[in-house]
């Protein structure tokens, strides 16, 4: 007998991913899903109340709702992602420190004030290194070479050369 | 006309600044007034810049819908810059809900083709991020020519979005199937990566794409075997293991394709004994690390069902992290735990489950007070120790027990009778202590009426010695019929319990005959009712007063309680609020009696009264609660009907039976359509046992063709109202239907 629904999530396997502080401020989000806004706002609520909650020497997995969450705290900041049941927790932990080394050697030993002055970069650098929640890149190398490059384009952007021939890239 | 607006860092270094909410606000709101005539009538070269501090203020909670637009203009223009925070801003106030994000398909489009890879970057992500069923479809060819191309890093985006096409439109799996193949002998990581998520999503959604995808698996065994014996790369190296996120992604893809194939899993296993080890899971139980510790856990839990044995040697360790005070990690050891009880640990496993229960957190209780009945029920060495058990959990965890808890102890004790004495001492020593535990105070309530001859008399050799008074245990059942913990069930188990001691106890039965004529105007209409019967049972019936309430017959109860209805049961949970379920005492066989008897009530429409006749007549009395009647016919039910597809229910009690109702579903179909794929499931309350047998077909062929029937087989020992909810999936007229419902006007004979 089948039980309740077992429809393939329409999704990846990350759903979202949330940074915030110890104060339940948001920093970042990123939403692999369509929810409306007050969705959202609800369940980024509830979440980070569960989250601050925790003990420090808690383990860095919880069940909330239908998902798997894995939390990690880096100083003043909370990393968040919740997965789907099956996935992998540990190899998601390894994903969110990656993404923390990739700020870390962005920012030059990155603290909390970088990712609020600077939160767009936060968003450019996490968009390098996962696409519908999943890894691209496992060459921490590669990926900061990618951010680099972006941020060169950015910049004689200001300037009227033609700068994508200078690249080689036009 | 540029207005003194603030700069991105200026703005956030403001907000922060704001020593309330109010300020805040305030602040913003005059910074999004500069926003606005910006985007009406700035210069386009800072659009950018207005639209950063929006999506800034947004992330606060502000609204920010009118920058939609605005990204559209910034996608559109030329410079990176603009398309950077153009596409940022489409991926965060833009999704699928919204009509206008089709409009930045074009954008997408043109931008996927001219030949800058950081701009394609940015359409692939965007497009992955928040592309809708419409606009991956507009683009898949897009995407599929850009999995072709000379550089990686376009490559290894386009792989990605192609996977995410996939989850969006099913249909774009025949896009791109075909390029995996290639796309497998990659020496780029990330291609690599993202090609093994693309063939899993194949693989995960059609078993043709599985079964094409079979023939690659020594390709992917030599892949790992490369990664996994390869010397140190730096590159793709997390702490000393070569690229663990693409080892992670070619297991799991191996674990799908090795499924219940033999050739797969045969080619596999070589490898997986050197990558994985069960042995090493013990070892990751012990480690200090809680994360550690608690997927080490979660895999026991998973390896348990196909290799039980091996779990065992783990046993003592993994009841070690039944003290851990992490909450995540006690809960996984307690289900892994449970798992781990057979007939030869039985004992000492319930010691520590019991120790375990005292102190544990309260949303694990109800859990582990449950496994714990389950584990006694299925492997008590002796009656006796599994009463005992059941009797700690109860004072343990009394109000945490499954509703059937007491039907089931009350039982078990009545075909003990050898344990008689032991269970009405025991039962009521727990009672004088603590009368606040409903289903201990009901189980012992009904124990110390039906035995309560054997509660006076002497000792008993397996307890400590007891001298008990007459009066002591009629003031302690007395007690607990005043007591405003007692539920009115509780309270009609212990007016019965009195009630029945007017015969078991040897002196006279004054103090019961004035209990029972108090209650006789208690506000409870229930209690109310007893009380009244037994009271004309002391007047006008005294001679039968015996005979109606001598010790009772072992009641039947339906077959022993398995994995399988726990299951179900949980499954139900999920479709239906659990309905309230009174505990229908065993007395209310009695009362069934007792209603034959005239009694004063005005309402009451009973037969009239028996003559009051020799031995013969009293014994066919005291047989009628078994036997039951012959079951009228029950109603049949139209539940469903779409579109000429109608879902009738009929339903059947089997005599002998009354716990269990059989209910056939028939699907017919008059359309001139066929209906196939045609799934039904059900759901019912906690309380119910539920087993859907298989169904006749799967298809209802047009015009009145074979209809398709399957039997549920539901078992209510709690005599609960039936609630049923049904689920539909079908396909009809060339459309997927889902239908979800409940079942109104079942007829009253299906459960009572």
């Amino acid at each position: 007998m089948k039980g309740r629904s077992e429809e393939p999530w329409p999704g990846g396997s990350m759903r979202f991913m949330l940074l915030f502080s110890r104060q339940g401020k948001l920093r970042l989000q990123k939403w692999y899903l369509a929810t409306s806004d007050k969705e959202r706002k609800k369940m980024v609520r509830e979440l980070m109340q569960v989250v601050l909650a925790r003990k420090p020497k808690m383990c860095s997995f919880l069940e909330w709702r239908d998902l798997k969450v894995v939390y990690k705290r880096y100083a003043s900041l909370y990393f968040c992602c919740a997965i789907e049941g099956q996935d992998n927790e540990l190899i998601t932990l390894e994903l969110i420190h990656r993404y923390v080394e990739l700020l870390d050697k962005y920012f030059g030993s990155v603290c909390e004030l970088d990712i609020i002055f600077n939160f767009e970069k936060a968003y450019f650098i996490l968009d390098e290194f996962l696409m519908g929640g999943d890894v691209q890149d496992t060459s921490k190398k590669s990926v900061l070479k990618a951010i680099e490059q972006a941020d060169l384009l950015q910049e004689e952007d200001e300037s009227p050369r033609s700068v994508l021939e200078e690249m080689g890239l036009a | 006309m540029v207005m003194s607006s603030l700069k991105l860092q200026d703005l956030i270094e403001e907000i922060r600044g704001a020593k309330t909410q109010a300020q805040e606000r305030e602040v913003i709101q005059k910074e999004c007034a500069h926003i606005r005539a910006s985007f009406r009538d700035g210069d386009p070269l800072h659009r950018h810049r207005q639209l950063a501090k929006l999506l800034y203020v947004h992330m606060l909670g502000y609204p920010a819908h009118f920058g939609q637009m605005e990204c559209l203009k910034l996608i559109a223009s030329p410079r990176f810059i603009d398309k950077r925070v153009g596409y940022l801003g489409a991926m965060l106030l833009l999704d699928e809900r919204q009509d206008a994000h089709l409009l930045i398909t074009n954008s997408i489009k043109n931008d996927l083709n001219q030949g800058i890879q950081a701009v394609q970057g940015l359409a692939l992500c965007t497009l992955s991020t928040m592309g809708s069923a419409e606009m991956c479809r507009d683009l898949a060819t897009e995407v599929e020519k850009l999995l072709l191309e000379r550089s990686p890093y376009v490559r290894k985006k386009a792989v990605l979005t192609a996977v995410h096409m996939i989850r969006k439109v099913p249909e774009l799996s025949d896009t791109f199937l075909p390029v995996c193949a290639k796309l497998l002998h990659e020496r780029h990581h990330g291609v690599l990566l993202g090609t093994i998520t693309l063939i899993t999503e194949l693989c995960e959604r059609s078993p043709a794409a599985l079964k094409h995808f079979r023939k690659v698996v020594p390709q992917l065994v030599q892949i790992l075997r490369t990664l996994v014996t390869t010397g140190f790369s730096t590159e793709h190296s997390i702490s000393g293991v070569s690229d663990p996120f693409l080892q992670v992604q070619i297991l799991r893809l191996l674990r799908i394709l090795g499924r219940n194939h033999e050739e797969s899993s045969e080619s596999m296993n070589d490898l997986l004994a050197q990558v994985l080890a069960v042995n090493i899971l013990g070892r990751f139980l012990l480690n200090s690390d809680k994360n550690i510790r608690y997927v080490a856990l979660t895999s026991l839990l998973r390896l348990v069902q196909s290799d039980h044995s091996a779990v065992q040697r783990h046993r003592p360790t993994v009841v070690e992290c039944l003290r851990e005070p992490d909450a995540s990690l006690s809960r996984r050891a307690l289900e892994l735990s449970l798992a781990l009880v057979n007939s030869s640990n039985v004992r000492a496993m319930t010691q520590e489950l019991q120790g375990f229960l005292e102190s544990c957190p309260l949303d694990l209780r109800a859990d582990c007070a449950s496994g714990i009945l389950l584990a006694a029920e299925r492997f008590a060495p002796t009656k006796r120790w599994h009463i005992d058990t059941i009797l700690r959990v109860l004072t343990m965890a009394g109000s945490h027990v499954r509703d059937d808890a007491v039907a089931n102890l009350t039982q078990l004790i009545g075909g003990a009778q050898e344990l008689h004495a032991y269970s009405v001492r025991r039962l009521y020593s727990a009672l004088a202590q603590d009368i606040s535990q409903q289903p201990l105070v009901q189980v012992a309530a009904w124990c110390i009426g039906e035995y309560g001859d054997l509660l006076l008399e002497g000792s008993c050799e397996e307890t400590e010695p007891l001298q008990v008074e007459e009066e002591e245990v009629l003031a302690l059942l007395e007690r607990v019929l005043q007591s405003h913990m007692s539920l009115p069930a509780t309270r009609g188990y212990a007016l019965t319990a009195l009630m029945k001691l007017s015969t078991r106890l040897r002196g006279d039965n004054n103090r019961i005959r004035q209990v029972v004529s108090i209650y006789g105007s208690c506000l409870d209409v229930e209690l109310q009712q007893r009380a009244v019967e037994y009271n004309t049972l002391f007047r006008k019936y005294d001679h039968m007063r015996a005979a109606i309430l001598e010790k009772m017959p072992l009641v039947d109860r339906g077959g022993p309680q398995a994995d399988e209805e726990v299951k179900e049961s949980k499954e139900a949970t999920h479709l239906l609020e659990p309905a309230p379920v009174p505990t229908e005492p065993q007395a209310s066989k009695l009362l069934d009696l007792l209603d034959l008897l005239d009694g004063p009530s005005e309402d009451s429409q009973q037969p009239p009264p028996v003559d009051p006749s020799p031995e013969g007549t009293l014994i066919h009395l005291l047989d009628l609660p078994c036997a039951p009647l012959a079951p009228a016919p029950i109603p049949n039910l139209k539940v469903f009907e779409r579109e000429g597809l109608q879902l009738n229910l009929s339903f059947v009690r089997p005599p002998g039976t009354p716990t269990l109702l059989l209910i056939t579903a028939t699907a017919t179909n008059a359309s001139e359509g066929d209906v196939t794929h045609f799934i039904c499931q059900a759901a019912v309350p906690k309380s119910f046992q539920l087993q859907l047998q298989a169904p006749s077909g799967d298809t209802v062929p047009a015009q009145g063709g074979l209809p398709v029937t399957q039997v549920l087989r539901i078992l209510n020992p709690n005599k609960a109202p039936l609630r049923l909810k049904l689920r539909l999936t079908y396909n009809h007229y060339g459309r997927s239907v889902q239908e979800i419902f409940e079942v109104n006007n079942l007829p009253v004979e299906a459960w009572q």
